[in-house]
């Protein structure tokens, strides 16, 4: 396990945000409007460690998933990979190469890989294209490596068959030994078992500990599900309508939230083990599209805590114990935070 | 269009079925694929009925025949699929062999179907009210005024604002969406609704409050659900009775609470270990190894016994049948005696 302080500060951090955003123009030419996906995200991520980035659909968890794989360029703000600035990446050879440190996994396996391709096609293509230097037998062997590393056995037969000779849960598990190959250092996974049976889901998390452990990658894992966040994470992140609304060591938020948003999450998270909870808390509010904003908390009209300040001013991330910071007026004026569950 | 005979239609030939007070009887019911190597039997003699009212959750892997099994009692199965055995009996005539006019008749008026991808299942090209209008049309209410009445009615029932009646499907969220098959499915407020996964698409919240939803609707109405999903934590809280599918078979059925505190098949036990808690201490869990067999050439004894951790020498070819054990019925030669102490081998 890594140290639960946060790695900004003791200078271990594999990828740092500061102020990360990114703004969509949406609509046509007479109605100009700006939508906001992420806004002034910062957020580290460690060595040898596992990122939790949670919250609901439209949040802004993907958009931030793809601001880290280079695919979208941040509207400003700057993503730090290993100290140096991921916007200085220019070249060929230099986008290959960050590409190669930070892979992505998808959430659709049944999307996400060539189905006219034998599943040793994308591994093999990708460590041609990343790795010249190997030879033919030895990308072979790599393969076989990375495969057996995934829990893909006996390799060698694994790699010879079509995508729709394997499960989902095998095929999500082709996706992350096609991260591996590439000996990343961050792995992007986004929402890897959502699309999967819960029954295949723990087998992968436990898989994305073991490569934690034994391979010794950090893992950006965006999800929407805080159980299965706080079965695999070390630190969370808790996302709401682009902004972080909360983030701290998994254990200690999910003990004890501070933001209203997180306990919502929380106790709408199914879970036999518990009592119901079903009563007067229950949210009928969605998510709101960020389109031109004003100030204030972005959580306010589903707040039942929203006091005054929450409509003229945008609440900042506060720390509230070591490492743990929400972003919430009430909660940064030490009162007790017991909105939902 | 031709205006749709009501009920008074004679059920299938034969002496009809003697009155049981169940919504729903399915006995036996075999469904088959008739694939390139062989038929496969996705649903094999399952067994279970649905009183007044009752919630009754359906869980099972991917591959179990859990949506095949609701597709051969809504009558959508289409070739190569085909019902070989068995009967559904439905309000007490038989749903097997009924034409499509007089499926027609059922559909929508006492029997629902909400989908799993509200986004395939509405027309993406009209408005939601045309399309509630249309399954009103269909069963001979003529008056604009009442269809626009009702389905303002339902919408409201499911929380969602009358004036997203004409909306078109991509205007709303994936939330709202599900919510108005939803409904759609209560139009004519039927007697059972099946739902297959409706919420496997939403996040969380989103999950959680049509969840809710569907339940104060089904106390407040008084239909019969059968609810179908692959998520166990989900319904734990919202089902009445719990049917565990394994490949095809019914591996165990009975009371919901019953089944979370003390289940009794290794599987329905496994699927309890595979999801994490956000409560309690924060443990090791190991789910369930393997994956489901091949239902083309299932292993002759027990289904479960290649992945199961209690497997006995004798499962590898005894085909274990359904026991009764203290109300609850469970596929596991462990309870071959009928009593829930796990025998010894």
């Amino acid at each position: 396990m890594t140290s639960t302080s946060d790695p900004a500060a003791n200078g271990t951090a594999l990828l740092r945000t500061d102020k990360l955003t990114r703004h969509f123009r949406i609509g046509n030419a007479l109605s100009q409007q700006t939508l906001h996906a992420v806004d002034e995200v910062s957020l580290t991520i460690g060595e040898r460690e596992i990122v939790a980035l949670a919250g609901e659909s439209g949040s802004g968890k993907s958009t931030i998933a793809r601001l880290l794989a280079k695919i979208y360029k941040p509207t400003s703000g700057e993503i730090y990979f290993q100290g140096k600035p991921v916007a200085g990446i220019k070249s060929r050879k230099d986008r290959l190469r960050y590409s190669g440190l930070a892979p992505m996994v998808f959430q659709d396996p049944f999307a996400s890989i060539n189905p006219v391709f034998r599943v040793s096609h994308g591994v093999l293509r990708g460590l041609k294209l990343h790795r010249p230097e190997l030879s033919r037998d030895e990308r072979y062997a790599e393969a076989c490596r990375v495969f057996e590393v995934v829990g893909l056995t006996p390799a060698d037969e694994v790699l010879q068959r079509f995508p729709h000779e394997l499960s989902g849960g095998q095929r999500q598990r082709v996706g992350f030994a096609q991260a591996l190959a590439m000996r990343p250092k961050l792995i992007l996974a986004d929402e890897p078992v959502s699309m999967l049976d819960v029954s295949i889901r723990i087998g992968l998390l436990n898989m994305m500990a073991d490569l934690r452990d034994s391979q010794g990658v950090s893992i950006l894992y965006i999800t929407h599900d805080l159980a299965s966040a706080r079965y695999v994470a070390d630190r969370l992140i808790v996302m709401y309508a682009g902004r972080v609304a909360e983030s701290g060591p998994a254990e200690e938020v999910m003990a004890n939230p501070r933001h209203p948003y997180t306990q919502l999450l929380l106790s709408a998270a199914p879970d036999p083990r518990a009592p119901l909870g079903v009563g007067a808390e229950t949210d009928r509010g969605e998510p709101p599209k960020v389109i031109n904003p004003t100030p204030g908390c972005r959580f306010r009209w589903r707040c039942p805590l929203a006091i005054d300040k929450c409509h003229q001013v945008t609440p900042e991330l506060s720390q509230m114990t070591p490492g743990h910071q929400a972003a919430c007026h009430v909660a940064e004026e030490g009162a007790e935070v017991k909105a939902f569950g | 269009m031709s205006s749709v005979p009501a009920k008074q239609e004679p059920a299938t030939e034969g002496t009809p079925p003697p009155p049981s007070g169940e919504v729903l009887e399915v006995t036996d019911l075999s469904v088959t694929y008739a694939a390139d190597r062989g038929p496969v039997v996705a649903v094999d003699q399952v067994s279970f009925q649905v009183g007044p009212g009752e919630f009754l959750g359906i869980v099972g892997e991917s591959g179990c025949g859990k949506s095949t099994l609701l597709f051969a009692i809504a009558q959508l199965l289409s070739a190569p699929a085909a019902i070989t055995g068995g009967s559904v009996t439905f309000q007490g005539r038989s749903m097997v062999g009924l034409t499509d006019r007089q499926l027609a008749a059922v559909r929508w008026k006492d029997l629902s179907v909400v989908m799993q991808s509200a986004m395939n299942a509405l027309n993406p090209v009209r408005p939601i009210r045309a399309q509630f209008a249309d399954a009103m049309r269909a069963h001979g209410v003529r008056s604009k005024a009442e269809i626009a009445s009702r389905s303002a009615e339902v919408m409201k029932m499911v929380g969602i604002d009358p004036v997203h009646l004409n909306s078109y499907p991509h205007q709303l969220s994936g939330g709202m969406r599900q919510r108005s098959m939803i409904a759609m499915a209560m139009l004519f407020t039927p007697d059972l609704v099946i739902m297959d996964e409706p919420t496997s698409a939403l996040d969380v919240v989103a999950q959680r409050s049509l969840m809710v939803q569907i339940k104060e609707l089904q106390q407040r109405l008084g239909f019969a659900v059968i609810f179908v999903t692959h998520d166990m934590s989900l319904i734990s809280h919202f089902s009445d009775r719990l049917m565990v599918m394994y490949a095809g078979q019914v591996a165990e059925l009975g009371a919901t609470q019953r089944l979370f505190d003390q289940p009794l098949h290794p599987y329905t036990a496994g699927l309890m270990e595979a999801f994490p808690s956000i409560h309690g201490p924060r443990r090791q869990l190991t789910g369930i190894p393997g994956s489901p067999p091949n239902l083309a050439t299932p292993p002759p004894g027990c289904r479960f016994e290649p992945r199961c951790p209690k497997a006995m020498e004798r499962c590898v070819a005894t085909a274990p049948e359904l026991y009764q054990v203290d109300g609850t019925e469970v596929r596991c030669l462990l309870h071959e005696d009928g009593t829930v102490e796990e025998k010894t081998a």
